[in-house]
């Protein structure tokens, strides 16, 4: 362990822990824009300065690792002044939409302009101006609001191991592209999504569906298949409008694949049934739970008394809940009187 | 889960999806882990990351295979070959885990000189997989300290799956591998809730908790807790209901959340019983091929209508929450059933789910010690016997439930249906990445369904070259039990000889094609072998 003191609290620190990490173990937060603790460090938006007692200049707090004795401040009106104008310079790249943007709200680098007070940028300049976008069904991706905080590149590669974009061009027009500029072709797992600090990277089916106002959050678990991800169903007006994962969940750390991030709109669909349906002469007709659930106990009873319990058979499901198969296979044992009971996926 | 139920008295996932990171090998078998599970997938790779070495033992060159050390490449059919071949090697080379096997388990000696016929030269004949690389995986696997073996279909699949389960389950107790965090067996379940749908019991000769329905004291149990006389008769699987059903001995099927007409094999078989029944109730949230042919259709709850709990592959029971209101009239599951059950006679009288959760944990003991708060906020992993319990992430620690692990002798038998002059073929199935099992709920989402719209059959480059098959184009893919026509798609992924077609379509569906004979223990059908022919 290595101790050390940051902003006058004594901290006990892992070797080679970065000091924005030991900072927040004490709860100390240091504004940082391109750091992810699955991520390596990248020392690339510059906010996360610090003074180190002893050091000559600020150094980025992601990328300098602890060290016995260290003294740290995080905060003074130096650094402020400093951070602020980082924070200014990144603005001055980034256009004023934040009015029909799908992520205010919840922006991090529009919480930061908003706690540093900056309502226009002082530096005026060229501003890099895209109107291609992506012709994925999955991914928004709006280049121009992007602050080249390379977190989508990294978790692209270091997480999910696809690498299917990356830094291209240089100084100015450096922007983060599929190979070649063309649409993006991947995995669709949206981990890129998840980390973008900012509008650059939203889901297109979350678009004009409503933002923080009025949309609660309800955690689930994911329906897809058996590794039980947590999901966090957002819900405005009776209607799922994204899904996200909360990152402390201990099965998939916020991760998500195509299906459990953007494969919801099932719920909503219009095919849904919503009403019984008894075959007559060839042909559905709706009919109302009554007159369902009389009909088909009456020919339960039929069948059973004709042929006996062992003549009726249930399908359960490994879609639907434990309670749901449980009260099932009650049903079929205690009120049919069978063990005819099973499931699809036997294995 | 049969084989490992009668192994180590116990059949689930013995570690926890968290513990992958600190394996020191892995070795995953019959397992496209990165489409089928994608997050487990992640972990894997992050093992690897860590220094982790992997083994990828699959037919296909599936995405892990670019993040393994070794891939193993063995003619499907033939795992029970390779793994034998795998444990003669550790056993010559003198790698196996002595104390463990003295102190834990029972059957190593006999079980020996099962495998002792398993040469590397012979394994190789049958697998096709090279002799170096056999010795190369007993070496891997025999001398990590913690290993992980992970399987899913690719293993259960065939009519000899049970078979396969017990070579797998033997290399583990060889090298000691269970009891301990980060290694185990572990067999990564295909649905949401798959776990939790045999835990609850729904398996024709289980109660909740796999208590079986033979035992006279345990129906005992069960008709006091149920206040109903049971029957001492053991009931039927799908595959069964299905012979029963053509024969007139089954006259009413009550199907709940399935859609059997697509994800059960030799299709027109499962029509026509289905459609021989006299009553075909069945209960889902979309219409499908299986509502088709239903007299009554009653229309479901989604997941994100309802309250309760999910199991997943680690035991993890989780909590399921009503984020929204299901359409129209449709109504929860708990409620048809209690309506139904109210109205032959039998009522059950719950007003919450929880009043169920908390009648489960009084009848099967692994869930006593749950409740819906203290399921806050990532789930327990069952056993979790009493209330101060924190849960078991790994299994067997200390010990097996029927007191040793049993070494289970197990000889390679072909598959049931092999190419020949006819059909010369062999048809794999599975997954992909974008699309979910049958398709009732993936199909409906737009953006999954515009990257994976239809379906395509896996070829060789050689095997497509010498037929004069070109990329995307129409072909006819034919079974002594149906035939569908689809794309194709020319690819090194599949093997020379081997076609593969995922599941998911119904415009053509791979089980119009696969083969619906059983496993005898465990009935899972051989979905992952079959014989066809491929035409232009």
């Amino acid at each position: 362990m290595v101790k050390l003191r940051i902003d006058g609290i004594d901290i006990e620190a892992l070797e080679g822990m970065a000091i924005l990490e030991a900072a927040r173990l004490k709860g100390i937060d240091i504004p940082a824009l391109c750091y992810h603790p699955k991520l390596s460090p990248y020392g690339g938006c510059r906010l996360c300065i610090v003074e180190i007692k002893g050091m000559p200049r600020p150094v980025t707090a992601c990328t300098t690792t602890v060290s016995e004795g260290m003294e740290v401040r995080t905060t003074s009106p130096y650094i402020e002044r400093l951070r602020k104008t980082n924070l200014d310079l990144l603005l001055s790249d980034h256009p004023y939409d934040c009015m029909v943007c799908q992520k205010a709200g919840e922006c991090d680098l529009q919480d930061l302009a908003y706690q540093y007070g900056i309502r226009e940028p002082r530096f005026k300049g060229e501003r890099r101006i895209y109107t291609k976008r992506d012709g994925n069904p999955f991914i928004e991706r709006d280049m121009e609001k992007c602050i080249l905080c390379g977190k989508c590149v990294r978790i692209c590669d270091e997480v999910q191991g696809v690498s299917a974009i990356d830094f291209a061009y240089r100084g100015l027009k450096t922007k983060v592209c599929p190979p070649f500029e063309r649409d993006l072709d991947c995995e669709f797992c949206g981990q890129c999504v998840m980390v973008c600090p900012t509008g650059s990277l939203v889901g297109k089916n979350w678009i004009g569906k409503g933002r923080a106002r009025n949309v609660g959050e309800v955690n689930t678990t994911c329906p897809y298949c058996g590794v039980g991800c947590s999901l966090t169903l957002h819900i405005k007006d009776n209607k799922i409008i994204r899904v996200s994962s909360k990152e402390d969940s201990v099965v998939n750390e916020g991760m998500l694949c195509a299906k459990g991030r953007f494969g919801y709109d099932f719920v909503a669909s219009p095919d849904r049934l919503k009403t019984p349906l008894i075959k007559r002469n060839g042909r559905f007709e709706p009919v109302s739970w009554d007159e369902a659930l009389d009909y088909i106990s009456k020919r339960l009873k039929e069948i059973k008394e004709k042929y006996g319990p062992d003549a009726i058979g249930g399908l359960s499901s490994a879609r639907c809940t434990n309670e749901e198969n449980y009260l099932f296979q009650k049903f079929m044992r205690a009120a049919v009187g069978t063990n005819n009971i099973d499931h699809c996926a036997r294995h | 889960m049969a084989g490992l139920a009668k192994v180590f008295g116990s059949g689930a996932m013995t570690n926890s999806i968290m513990e992958i990171e600190n394996n020191d090998l892995l070795f995953v078998i019959g397992s496209n882990t990165t489409e089928a599970h994608p997050i487990i997938g992640l972990w894997m790779k992050k093992a690897v990351r860590k220094g982790a070495k992997l083994i990828v033992a699959d037919p296909r060159k599936i995405n892990l295979v670019k993040f393994s050390h070794l891939w193993l490449r063995q003619k499907p059919g033939t795992d029970v070959a390779l793994l034998n071949g795998i444990a003669h090697v550790i056993l010559k080379e003198g790698l196996e885990d002595k104390d463990f096997i003295h102190k834990w388990t029972e059957g190593f000696e006999e079980w020996k000189r099962s495998v002792e016929e398993y040469s590397p030269e012979r394994v190789e004949g049958i697998t096709g997989v090279p002799k170096d690389d056999i010795i190369k995986a007993a070496r891997l696997y025999g001398t990590a300290e913690k290993a992980g073996i992970y399987y899913t279909m690719g293993i259960t699949q065939h009519s000899h799956g049970t078979d396969n389960v017990f070579s797998i389950a033997n290399l583990a107790l060889l090298t000691g591998n269970l009891g301990k965090e980060s290694a185990g067996v572990n067999p990564l379940r295909g649905q949401n809730n798959v776990q939790g749908s045999t835990d609850m019991g729904c398996i024709s000769d289980s109660y909740p908790g796999y208590q079986k329905v033979m035992i006279p004291s345990v129906r005992e149990k069960f008709e006091e807790e149920w206040g109903a006389s049971l029957s001492d008769r053991p009931g039927l699987s799908t595959v069964e209901m299905t012979e029963a059903a053509l024969e007139g001995r089954l006259k009413a099927l009550y199907v709940m959340g399935e859609n059997p007409v697509l994800s059960d094999p030799h299709m027109a078989h499962t029509v026509e019983s289905l459609k021989s029944l006299e009553l075909l109730v069945v209960q889902d949230i979309f219409l499908t091929e299986t509502t088709e042919l239903a007299h009554v259709v009653l229309p479901a709850a989604s997941f994100a209508e309802k309250n309760g709990t999910f199991t997943n592959t680690e035991r993890r029971v989780q909590r399921v929450r009503k984020a929204v209101n299901p359409p129209g009239d449709a109504r929860e599951d708990l409620w048809i059933i209690s309506a139904i059950s109210e109205r032959i006679g039998y009522t059950m009288g719950y007003d919450h789910p929880e009043e169920i959760f908390r009648e489960i944990g009084r009848i099967w003991p692994a869930l006593a010690g749950m409740d819906y708060r203290r399921l806050e906020p990532n789930g327990l992993q069952w056993p979790c016997p009493t209330k101060d319990h924190p849960g078991t992430p790994y299994l067997f620690r200390g010990g097996f439930p029927r007191g040793n692990g049993i070494f289970t002798s197990v000889e390679y038998k072909p598959s049931g249906e092999t190419p020949d002059k006819e059909y010369p073929f062999l048809l794999t199935t599975g997954r992909i990445l974008f699309r979910y099992h049958t398709g009732t709920m993936s199909a409906r989402s737009k953006a999954l369904q515009s990257v994976a719209p239809e379906a395509h059959v896996e070829i060789n480059n050689e095997d497509a070259v010498k037929l004069g098959i070109k990329e995307g184009q129409k072909v006819k893919v034919k079974s002594r039990r149906g035939t569908i026509s689809l794309k194709a798609k020319v690819t090194e992924r599949s093997p020379k000889g081997v076609l593969f077609i995922p599941i998911h379509f119904n415009h053509a569906s791979a089980n119009t094609l696969t083969n619906d004979l059983l496993d005898p223990h465990s009935k899972t059908p051989e979905f992952k072998v079959c014989a066809v022919r491929i035409e232009v």
